[in-house]
């Protein structure tokens, strides 16, 4: 099938732009980086329609060729509707990340970088575990009572690598 | 077979409401579920143990079996077989599980917590284990296998609160899961060869298998690496002894009786086939001979009791390895013979350890002294169990032991190579040592030892017995092992005679395996009578290889490289995701498009139309202008242009739905931005201007470029003629519409429209429920008690002369005129806000446009138009008149709201999808009626207009969402008027951030 040059262009230069506000830290941006990847992605779905033809309406005197395809057509429509629904959703979390943080901004997870710069040593897994010669001590005098998860770990060798 | 089983895990099930009831007496409850079985299972023992062992099922004479097809297609059946060896290891399974049941009853207390699912996994154990050992598939007996690992780590874990228990649990899961999935592997290859997972299909074409070579030797050596780690076998053994966190009563089933025999018995099921393969004898005996030796060893210098049996059951588990996996009648005579002997002795000993644990409340030898005085019972018991143990007359262990050393000799002298003679001397060595820690075991749990007796509280007679009548089996067998004998007979027969004619007895005369228990005795005591020097040089020889230290290093190395994975992937910048994530988008495509010679267009044009490039050129120019945009409004605009322009190039390609929807999402959208955005400042934050820009450029530019590669040559691949020109005609004919994108929707893809109303409804609530927080907000507020020109007043300072104030002086006298207001609650809105002139338009349109838009939804089938369009464009309407009049309009021009919009839309669209197939169509198809109304004339209407509708509401009910969410509650957070508690939540939440970042910027 021939290929529309224009529409092409369209598309790349649609999705280039698109990526490059994604990659944004604004989250206004952000949203109006993936509009445009949504407008980018419906050109290359029309584009795989072929040329423009006539509207898909229905008429017994036009061969069915002559239709501008209505497949893509369908699937354009569905995915314009899904971006409005989008969009309204990310303007929700725009407003709600200002509301709370006063910021407009994506923000590095803290807890990640915490847990990269942690070592490996786990007291469930790794402590020294005391003898035990029989099951029947009171419940007191056993380690840690039922549910409680850090009674037990007080006494274990703390962490060496952790300075404190 | 099919009722013990169900019946075994149906208690199981409801077991937890007995011990409600009846608190530890439950115990005896569950212990007659095993107790009944067992019953049954002696008096239908004859079927089991006919002459044709090895025939096939549905033959006369074969073993009794049931085959229920589960899954066919994937040859997965509910294969069931008892044959003799199911049946001995049944008799085991739930003759010991219902005694341990029993004694549980007086072994715990009578509050213990936790106790209602604890029977129940005990109980449930005996059902898997039953399963396992009856099953005649391999994946079903690899799924009973993985329960039973499954059961044992929960109750090895019994006591939660101990961090021994929990982390003793955590280490048999792994050992066995990792064993059992080797095993999983082993059983696909030997069934893919075999062509099927039907045991005993392959045990009777094992034969011509094993000319297989490397592909069967391999898959047998998989399978045993799972009974390997089950059985607690070197280098796997160490989880056994810590396993011993679990309560006494769970070591005695599952580390001495039941599930610890499940090796063995995968042993007992695949030798009589495969004992042959190059990988089974290495296996087998090396790592048996060492197991027993290793556990032997080592359970010399235990100081708790339970270890001391541990180590014992470990070295024990090796030794019923060897002698089940020598693969002929003699070994498989002994082996079952002591399988059934160790499993009455190690359970009474574990047993009895439980009662001197619960009544003394150590087993510490170090500690323990005088029981023999203070219970002479148990201490008679305890010696006649541990003596069968040791191997001594006339008890089973002696029984099983001397033919054990029968079948030995008579390998030694077969056998040309001196490895039977090795194995032969092994075993006699290890059974030495299993004599002197059978007696260490006596001597320490009994003996007095100088010291003064450790106090102990009396035994009750029902605490007592469980193990009392597992040592009357010991003693009875012992004496009269003929029983047993002609259970196992049918078993032997499976393998091919040897000219040794061997069965079980006390007195074989003057033999070889005689002269070997002799001295296996004298070694023994000489072992024991020198234990504090055997003591003390096992503590001075460093253990060479310490299997659990391996197993930490192992795991802790895992620990060591996940951390170290999850820190380098996981950075917690969206940006480095978004980067790795667009550099793999682009890399791949491109390397499949050069490596794999992807085709090139042939035909190309510049464009369909010179208006199609000026629409492009506008497009990318808004796109452009989008990135310069320093104001956020302005950014939003230049979007918008390049939305606009999209729905002109629709326009032009011959799409005029999609340019008609096209123009009503943007113009939403727009308001929708403005609505969100306007608390935001207007200027785009640029924190770090210019950092990674070239490198962003970089990946935009070249993910444009690789997408258009992607486009062309996926355009150029096009060999077939599109499935879309089959649509005009189907849509006509049998979709009875003519606006074919329509009917696609409704009708011929009418589940993707479905799935996308869902998630429009989802969106809806999520929207709806970021703003509000609480609940969807759908409580419907009326204009009536709100004061006329109260909301939004004062937003802004207005000069107290010229145009401004002039035009508000002049609002004022308008709103204060006593006539029909244009718009319902215009008055409400602050008199500077209002305009006269769009509240006039406003009344005018309104209507118009709800009518057209409903012209829309219903003429969409023929025309342009349909679901979407109609109910963008009400949704339209209610804009203009929120924007109009506020929010007091926006709610008095919804009276029902959007919560119960979407409901309806999506059960309209559920009812048109379900009604069909009532009526004996198919889902979501359609039908066409046509009839004649008075006015209207001839009416065609077709089915999936009513599809239509629902979607039509659900539209109307996401934009209603968006309004309402963005526009009407965030109104009322910034008026800061009569606020709910929820919005001074809000409101405190906003000082304490400002103050913060107040405090930071000082």
């Amino acid at each position: 099938m021939s290929v529309n040059i224009t529409l092409l262009v369209v598309m790349a230069a649609l999705f280039a732009a698109g990526i490059y506000l994604l990659l944004e830290r604004s989250l206004t941006r952000v949203l109006l980086g993936l509009i445009l990847l949504a407008n980018g992605a419906n050109i290359l779905l029309l584009s795989t329609g072929g040329r423009a033809g006539v509207a898909p309406l229905y008429s017994e005197d036009i061969p069915a060729g002559d239709y501008s395809d209505p497949l893509p057509q369908a699937l354009i429509l569905t995915s314009i509707v899904i971006s409005f629904a989008v969009t309204s959703f990310m303007l929700g979390i725009i407003y709600r990340s200002w509301v709370l943080g006063r910021r407009d901004e994506v923000q590095d997870d803290m807890e990640d970088r915490r847990v990269a710069s942690q070592g490996s040593f786990d007291a469930e897994d790794d402590g020294d575990v005391p003898e035990e010669t029989t099951e029947f001590t009171p419940l007191e005098e056993a380690e840690e009572a039922p549910g409680s998860q850090n009674a037990g770990i007080i006494d274990l060798p703390a962490d060496p690598k952790e300075p404190r | 077979m099919l009722i013990v089983l169900i019946a075994l895990f149906a208690v199981a099930l409801v077991a937890p409401l007995i011990f409600r009831r009846l608190g530890r007496s439950a115990f005896y409850v569950l212990a007659a579920v095993p107790a009944a079985a067992f019953s049954w299972l002696i008096i239908t023992f004859d079927q089991y143990t006919v002459e044709g062992q090895n025939l096939l099922e549905g033959q006369p004479n074969a073993p009794p079996s049931i085959v229920i097809q589960w899954i066919p297609g994937l040859t997965l059946e509910l294969a069931f077989r008892m044959d003799a060896l199911a049946a001995i290891l049944s008799l085991l399974i739930l003759g010991i599980g219902a005694l341990v049941l029993f004694y549980c009853a007086r072994y715990f207390k009578q509050d213990e917590p936790n106790i209602g699912p604890f029977g129940a996994q005990l109980l449930a154990f005996a059902g898997a284990m039953f399963g396992l050992v009856t099953a005649n598939d391999m994946i079903l007996l690899f799924i009973f296998w993985e329960l039973t690992t499954v059961l044992s780590y929960l109750l090895i874990g019994y006591s939660r609160h101990r961090l021994a228990a929990r982390r003793a649990a955590l280490q048999a899961l792994i050992v066995t899961t990792f064993g059992g999935l080797t095993m999983l592997v082993g059983m696909i290859m030997l069934g893919q060869t075999t062509g099927t997972y039907r045991i005993s299909d392959i045990m009777a074409q094992s034969e011509s298998l094993l000319s297989n070579g490397l592909v069967i030797d391999v898959a047998i050596g998989l399978i045993l690496v799972g009974a390997l780690t089950k059985s607690a076998l070197v280098p796997f053994h160490f989880w056994l002894p810590g396993a011993m966190a679990a309560p006494t009563p769970v070591s005695a089933y599952l580390h001495a009786a039941a599930m610890v025999k499940a090796g063995i018995y995968l042993v007992a099921r695949f030798a009589p086939g495969f004992a042959d393969a190059a990988s089974w004898t290495p296996m087998v005996m090396t790592l048996g001979l060492a197991t027993m030796l290793v556990g032997g060893w080592r359970a010399l210098r235990q100081h708790d009791l339970k270890l001391i049996l541990a180590y014992g059951t470990v070295s024990q588990l090796g030794f019923l390895v060897m002698v089940v996996g020598l693969g002929g009648p003699g070994g498989a005579l002994a082996g079952l013979g002591l399988l059934v002997a160790h499993g009455l002795f190690k359970a009474t000993l574990f047993l009895v350890v439980g009662i001197i644990d619960h009544q003394a409340g150590t087993r510490d030898i170090r500690k323990l002294a005088g029981i023999r005085r203070t219970a002479p019972a148990l201490a008679v018991i305890a010696t006649v169990a541990a003596a069968s143990m040791a191997g001594l007359p006339p008890l089973l262990g002696f029984v099983a032991k001397e033919s054990v050393f029968e079948a030995f000799v008579h390998q030694a002298e077969v056998d040309p190579t001196p490895i039977g003679t090795i194995l032969l001397v092994g075993i006699v060595a290890g059974s030495a040592l299993t004599f002197a820690y059978s007696a260490r075991f006596v001597w320490a749990g009994f003996a007095c030892k100088g010291n003064e007796a450790t106090p102990f509280k009396r035994v009750e007679k029902s605490f007592l017995f469980a193990p009392a009548l597992l040592t009357v089996f010991t003693v009875g067998l012992g004496l009269w092992p003929a029983p047993l004998d002609s259970i196992i007979q049918p078993y032997v027969t499976l393998f091919e005679a040897d000219g040794e004619e061997s069965y079980l007895a006390l007195w074989h005369g003057f033999t070889p395996a005689l002269l070997l228990s002799v001295v296996t005795i004298a070694v023994g005591v000489l072992l024991f009578w020198f234990r504090a020097t055997v003591e003390l040089t096992q503590s001075k020889v460093p253990s060479v290889v310490d299997a659990e230290r391996g197993y930490k290093y192992t795991i802790g190395t895992l620990d060591d490289v996940a951390v170290w994975i999850t820190g380098r992937t996981q950075r917690g910048s969206l940006a480095f995701y978004l980067f790795v994530i667009l550099t793999t988008a682009i890399i791949t495509p491109l390397t499949a498009i050069v490596f794999f010679d992807a085709p090139v267009p042939d035909r190309w044009h510049y464009a369909d139309s010179p208006a199609q490039v000026v629409a492009g050129v506008v497009i990318i120019l808004g796109a452009l202008a989008a990135l310069r945009a320093t104001k956020r409004f302005m950014a939003v605009l230049m979007v918008g242009v390049t939305g606009y322009g999209m729905a002109l190039i629709f326009a032009l390609q011959g799409a005029p739905d999609l340019a008609l929807t096209q123009m009503l999402v943007e113009t939403i959208v727009l308001v929708a931005f403005v609505l969100a955005l306007r608390s935001l400042p207007a200027r785009l934050w640029h924190r770090e201007p210019g950092r990674y820009r070239l490198l962003r450029a970089v990946l935009g530019i070249s993910f444009g470029l690789v997408m258009a590669a992607i486009a062309m040559s996926s355009m150029a691949s096009r060999v077939a003629s599109p499935v879309s020109l089959a649509y005009p005609t189907l849509a006509y004919d049998d979709g009875g519409g003519e606006n074919i994108v329509n009917v696609i929707l409704v009708d011929i893809r009418a589940w993707d429209t479905y799935g996308e109303i869902s998630v429009l409804a989802i969106a809806a609530t999520g929207i709806a429920s970021l703003i509000f927080i609480r609940g969807r907000g759908d409580t419907r507020q009326r204009a009536e008690g709100v004061q006329s020109g109260t909301v939004d007043r004062g937003q802004e300072p207005i000069a107290e002369f010229g145009r401004e104030a002039a035009a508000l002086d002049l609002a004022k006298k308008f709103s204060s005129v006593s006539r029909d207001a244009w718009l319902v609650a215009g008055r409400t809105l602050a008199p500077e806000r209002r305009s006269i002139i769009f509240e006039v338009i406003t009344r005018l349109l309104f209507h118009s446009i709800i009518i057209f838009s409903v012209y829309l939804l219903l003429a969409g089938h023929n025309l342009p138009g349909g679901g979407f369009a109609g109910g963008l464009l009400a949704g339209l309407a209610l804009t203009v008149r929120y924007l109009a009049g506020g929010r007091f309009e926006l709610a008095e021009a919804s009276p029902v709201s959007a919560g119960f919009l979407l409901g309806t839309g999506l059960a309209t669209a559920s009812l048109t999808a379900v009604v069909p197939v009532f009526l004996g169509g198919q889902i979501l198809q359609s039908a066409i009626l046509e009839f004649a109304l008075p006015v209207f004339g001839d009416v065609k209407f077709v089915t999936s207009t009513i599809f239509d509708i629902g979607v039509y509401l659900v539209v109307v009910g996401l934009v209603l969402d968006v309004l309402r969410s963005l526009g009407s509650e965030i109104d009322e957070r910034s008026e800061g008027g009569a606020g709910s508690g929820e919005l001074d939540d809000m409101r405190a939440q906003q000082r304490q951030h400002t103050e913060s970042g107040e405090g930071v910027a000082q």
